[in-house]
Parts: C-alpha cells; sequence; structure tokens
C-alpha cells in the first residue's frame, strides 16, 4: 500500500470522507451522533443519585477516548495506504476501479456528508420511532428550522452544521484570496529532505506497526503486547503478537478447566467393546433396583 | 447585524492578534533566559517573509499535502469566531459550542497528521503518531473538565457560560479550580509546549508538531505556524474568559467592549508570564511520561467533576 492517492483519486477523496466521518469530526455524520450523545450525557445529572450523575460523564469521557484514538487508527489507516509513497509493486501499479464499483464510493460518502449538514432532517425521521417506542419526542431539537440542532433549548446548545461547512469554505476561500501572492510564482518541486544521507526510500516511511507504537506501549498494562526480533534463517524478522485481554484471562482459563474435565471423564472410555457393554449391563441393574 | 458586525470584527482580531502572544512569550522567554530575544511583534515580519517566498514542495507530496495549510487554518480560525474574546452574545457563538470546539481542533489536528504523513518520511511519519497519541489521551481529560463547568451553568454554549459566570455573584466553586487546573495541563500539551514538545526545537528526535511540518515551506509553512499560534492564543482565551470571566463585555455598547478589549490583554499578559516562567523552569519530558502527565489532567478533572457532583449539587 501507499501513495494510492495519485493512482485512485477519486477513491481517496471518498475514504478520506469516510474516515473523517468515522472520527467523529464536524461537519460530518459521526460528529452529529457523538454529539447528541455528549449532550444526553450532560442530562445525566437530571437524574436522582450521584453515582449515576457522575458515571454518565464518566462514560462521555470514555466515549470521547474512543473517538480520539479512531481518529488515530484512521490517520493511520490513510497515511499508510493513500499518503507517501507506494510500498509494493501492486500499490504502485494500482488502477482506478470501474464506474460500478465507484458509485458506491461516492453515493455513501455524499450520504455522510449530507446527513452531517442537515441532521435536523433525520433527527426529525427519528423521533417518529422515538415518539412510537416512548410516547414521547425531541419537538425542541428541530423546533429552530433546519440551520439549527438545538436538542434542549437554543440557550443551552446548538449546532448549526451547514453554518459550520459554509464558515469552513469561507474562510479557505478568504485565506487563498488574501494570502495567495498576487504574482503566481511556480511552485518548485524538489526532493524531500533526507537529512544528508542519501535518497529516501519507500520503506523508510512510517509503517501502521510503527505508526501505533506509542499507544502500544501506553495501553501494554490493558492488552498482552510481545514483540521483538526473531531469526528467520534468511535475516531476522520483527514479530509482533497482541493477546486480547478478555481472550487470554477468561476465555482460555475456562477453556482449560472444560477440557481437563473432559480428560478425566476419558478415562472411563478405552474403546473397548466389552467394557462398554459391561458399562450398560451394569446400569440397566442399577436402573432396575432404583425402579423396583 | 451589529452583532455579525461585531463577530466579523472579533474573528479579525482574533487572528489578527495571535501572532502576538507567541511573540510575547518568546521575547519573555529568552529575557529570563538571559537572552535579548527578539520583539514581541517578530512572529509578524516572519509570517510576512514566509509570505513571500517561493514555495518548494515535496517531489512525493500528493493534494492533501497542499489542502491541508488551508484546511487547517480556517478551521482554527473558524474556531476563534466562536470564542467569546471581548464580549458574549455574538451570533457566531450558537453555530458551535464548547463540545463543537474540541472537535474542531480535533479536525484540524486530523488533517495536520494526514500533512505530516503525506511526504512519506520518517519524521513526518513520526510527528503524525505522537500527535496523534498525545492528543487522545488529552481529548478524554478536556471533555471532563468542559462537562464540569458545562454541569456549573447547565450549558454547553461558550457566550451563556461566561455570561452566567461573570454575572453571577462572587462564589467559590472547588470543581473550578479542578477543571481549570487540568484545562490547563491539556492546554500546555495540545499546543505543543514544554514539558510535552518543545516549539524552539528542531532537535530532530524529540520533535512532534515541528516533525509534521517539516516538508512545508513558503506561504503554506506561514498557514501552519499561524495556524499554531492561534490555537495557544485561543486556549489562552478559553483559560482566562471561563475561570475568570469577569471584565468580557456583556453588551454591544463601545464601553463594554472597549473594557473587555482591555481585560483580555491584561489577562492573556499574564497568562503569558506564566507561560513563560513554567517554560523556563521546567525541562522537555520524555515522551513515555507524557501518558502520566496527561492521566493527571485526567484525575484532575475527574475530582472536578465528582466534587461538582457531591458538594456542588
Amino acid at each position: 500500500m501507499g501513495g494510492l492517492i495519485r493512482r485512485m483519486p477519486v477513491t481517496a477523496v471518498c475514504f478520506l470522507v469516510g474516515c473523517i466521518s468515522i472520527s467523529a469530526l464536524p461537519p460530518f455524520n459521526g460528529f452529529v451522533s457523538e454529539w447528541l450523545t455528549f449532550q444526553a450525557a450532560l442530562q445525566g445529572t437530571a437524574l436522582q443519585g450521584g453515582v449515576l450523575s457522575s458515571l454518565i460523564p464518566l462514560a462521555a469521557a470514555v466515549l470521547a477516548l474512543t473517538g480520539a484514538l479512531a481518529a488515530a487508527c484512521f490517520v493511520k489507516v490513510y497515511g499508510v495506504a493513500f499518503l507517501g509513497q507506494p510500498r509494493t509493486r501492486h500499490a504502485r501499479k494500482a488502477r482506478i476501479p470501474q464506474p460500478g464499483i465507484l458509485a458506491p464510493q461516492i453515493i455513501l460518502a455524499s450520504l455522510c456528508l449530507v446527513l452531517g449538514i442537515v441532521p435536523t432532517w433525520m433527527v426529525g425521521l427519528l423521533d417518529r420511532i422515538a415518539r412510537q417506542l416512548l410516547g414521547h419526542g425531541l419537538p425542541e431539537a428541530t423546533a429552530h428550522g433546519w440551520l439549527w440542532l438545538t436538542p434542549v433549548a437554543p440557550q443551552q446548545a446548538s449546532y448549526g452544521a451547514p453554518l459550520v461547512l459554509l464558515g469552513i469554505g469561507l474562510a479557505c476561500l478568504l485565506a487563498y484570496l488574501f494570502l495567495h501572492p498576487r504574482k503566481q510564482t511556480p511552485i518548485r518541486t524538489s526532493a524531500a529532505w533526507d537529512c544528508g544521507f542519501g535518497p529516501l526510500s519507500p520503506r523508510m516511511q512510517y509503517t501502521s506497526t510503527a505508526f501505533s507504537m506509542p499507544l502500544r506501549r501506553i495501553f501494554r498494562p490493558v492488552w498482552s503486547v510481545s514483540e521483538g526480533m526473531e531469526d528467520t534463517g534468511t535475516g531476522r524478522a520483527y514479530r509482533l503478537k497482541i493477546g486480547d485481554w478478555a481472550w487470554l484471562k477468561i476465555y482460555l482459563p475456562l477453556g482449560a478447566l472444560l477440557l481437563a474435565a473432559a480428560r478425566r471423564v476419558t478415562l472411563i472410555q478405552g474403546g473397548n467393546i466389552r467394557a462398554y457393554l459391561a458399562y450398560s449391563f451394569f446400569t440397566l441393574l442399577f436402573l432396575l433396583w432404583v425402579i423396583v | 447585524m451589529t452583532g455579525w458586525l461585531l463577530a466579523i470584527i472579533q474573528t479579525l482580531l482574533f487572528v489578527l492578534a495571535a501572532p502576538l502572544m507567541t511573540g510575547w512569550v518568546k521575547w519573555l522567554k529568552c529575557r529570563l533566559q538571559n537572552r535579548k530575544g527578539p520583539a514581541p511583534w517578530q512572529p509578524y515580519r516572519d509570517l510576512a517573509k514566509l509570505f513571500r517566498k517561493e514555495v518548494v514542495l515535496a517531489e512525493t507530496a500528493s493534494p492533501v499535502f497542499r489542502v491541508a495549510p488551508y484546511v487547517v487554518f480556517s478551521v482554527t480560525a473558524l474556531a476563534g469566531s466562536v470564542v467569546p474574546l471581548l464580549t458574549v452574545g455574538l451570533p457566531t457563538s450558537a453555530i458551535a459550542d464548547v463540545i463543537v470546539l474540541i472537535g474542531f481542533f480535533a479536525l484540524a489536528r486530523f488533517f495536520l497528521a494526514l500533512a505530516g504523513m503525506d511526504v512519506g518520511t520518517a519524521f513526518g511519519g513520526m510527528g503524525s503518531s505522537r500527535e496523534m497519541t498525545i492528543s487522545s489521551l488529552a481529548e478524554p481529560a478536556m471533555l471532563l473538565a468542559v462537562f464540569t463547568l458545562a454541569m456549573t451553568v447547565a450549558s454547553t454554549n461558550l457566550s451563556t457560560m461566561i455570561a452566567h459566570l461573570a454575572t453571577e455573584p462572587l462564589q467559590l466553586y472547588p470543581s473550578f479550580i479542578f477543571a481549570a487546573l487540568a484545562m490547563a495541563l491539556v492546554a500546555v500539551a495540545e499546543t505543543g509546549r514544554v514539558p510535552i514538545d518543545n516549539p524552539a526545537t528542531h532537535l530532530e528526535l524529540t520533535m512532534t508538531h515541528e516533525a509534521m511540518i517539516l516538508e512545508y515551506s513558503s506561504r503554506h509553512l506561514a498557514l501552519m505556524e499561524w495556524a499554531a499560534m492561534m490555537k495557544l492564543f485561543l486556549y489562552g482565551v478559553l483559560l482566562a474568559n471561563l475561570f475568570i470571566p469577569w471584565g468580557v463585555g456583556l453588551t454591544f455598547t463601545p464601553a463594554a467592549i472597549g473594557w473587555g478589549l482591555l481585560a483580555i490583554s491584561a489577562k492573556l499578559f499574564f497568562l503569558g508570564i506564566i507561560l513563560a516562567v513554567t517554560e523556563t523552569s521546567l525541562a522537555k519530558m520524555r515522551l513515555f511520561r507524557v501518558p502520566q502527565y496527561l492521566s493527571l489532567a485526567f484525575i484532575l478533572s475527574l475530582i472536578g467533576l465528582l466534587s461538582h457532583v457531591i458538594l456542588e449539587q
């Protein structure tokens, strides 16, 4: 992978939209959901009991951690797959896919944008379901027109997604117009900075393993991470193994216990047909004795 | 209409005044280290110089690399238009609340990190990796601190929050002290100051922000640098106006706005001094000690939240 943005520009743009959406960044759809979840968490104080009303904001903080980790993950995915230099021969020879493959990507990416820009429309649709299930809707949320999403009241919280997009676009345009020099100087291209040690090769780029290394190290107490170098005979290879805590501490011991119990039971299974006949005979005797 | 006009003026002021804060901190730091230091308006000269220079683009750079500076700059400027600088109640503050503001920071950071990955050198990737790691730990602490404030005033709208705190009779909220400390720690981490990252360094293996923008030149570099200055200014204004809200204009009269300008200048003047003193007296931290630093911020904001729930409800 690597450098696919040059070979597959449309896919790259659609993938970028998807990455921004899933990382819950404005003005796309993922952010609207996250924002509404945060707003709901802030209403946690209305509940009875201090434990609940302090646990709910804490859960929201965990959601923020998840969102930020998702952003790190998708910077990594996009950076490794689409940016940089191609690492493999296949990536160097990538072709623009068929229109039939491009169309769904474009449709999904535009849906991400549309749902992010006019969330009021979607919230209005979902409101009907909430009203049917709970008998209570969110009439305030869309009461101030399609521009504003106001979950409780406008002075409490409001989000104008179309205005956010407009603002970003306007600021980009102004920055471009004002800060761009009047006389267009041609852009000179040159090799990237290599510290004076000769040409850079695609293998020197950050890989996905390298990118997530600080996070792996930070979360080492939570996940069982083992990494190291390994001799493969012809050379040395990097080996990384990440174990799942739940799998290692819950499922594996439980499975081992079950297997050990099963092994004990196999003692009576000798495979000898006479022994099995004896088992059935004695069982029959036992049952007759119990019943009669 | 006055509101929109004022909002535009405030945003312009925000964008134009941001380099002064950076210059002020730099000048002060130099003085504290017994150096003469460039004048506080040096960042303006630097930016002007960069805008006149010729762009040199790496051969392996993709369009993302050229789009990113504009996105980072305009998203940060938009974030600036949302935060009350001189006066509250501007129409722009309704567009985005404080949670959207955190989202703006995350969006700018996303593009910054992508730009770092784009050229395909080890430095860029290193910077992006570190930036995303640090920010993913800082974001929960920031959000929890913001939640503590939002729960006290029952609003996430920055304008409402500041107006509420400024008009209320002086009252000591223990939760605010913890939230302010947590937010200050997060602000230092997010704006890449000592002890997390050194803005003055070009020591290749320790840098974070500098590593991501290493391949930039000319106007692209200027936009990236300017955005970083605005981010520092923005965090300063947030800390100043949320935790010391007095002085912010509550009406649109010239007198109120004048007082607001005076108040925010004084607050940022002192915040700059605090920042310069802490930066001079601390050494940069090892990267793998940063999680401890950020977990301290998280615990402080958690204590703030709990003390709000236990003591103030």
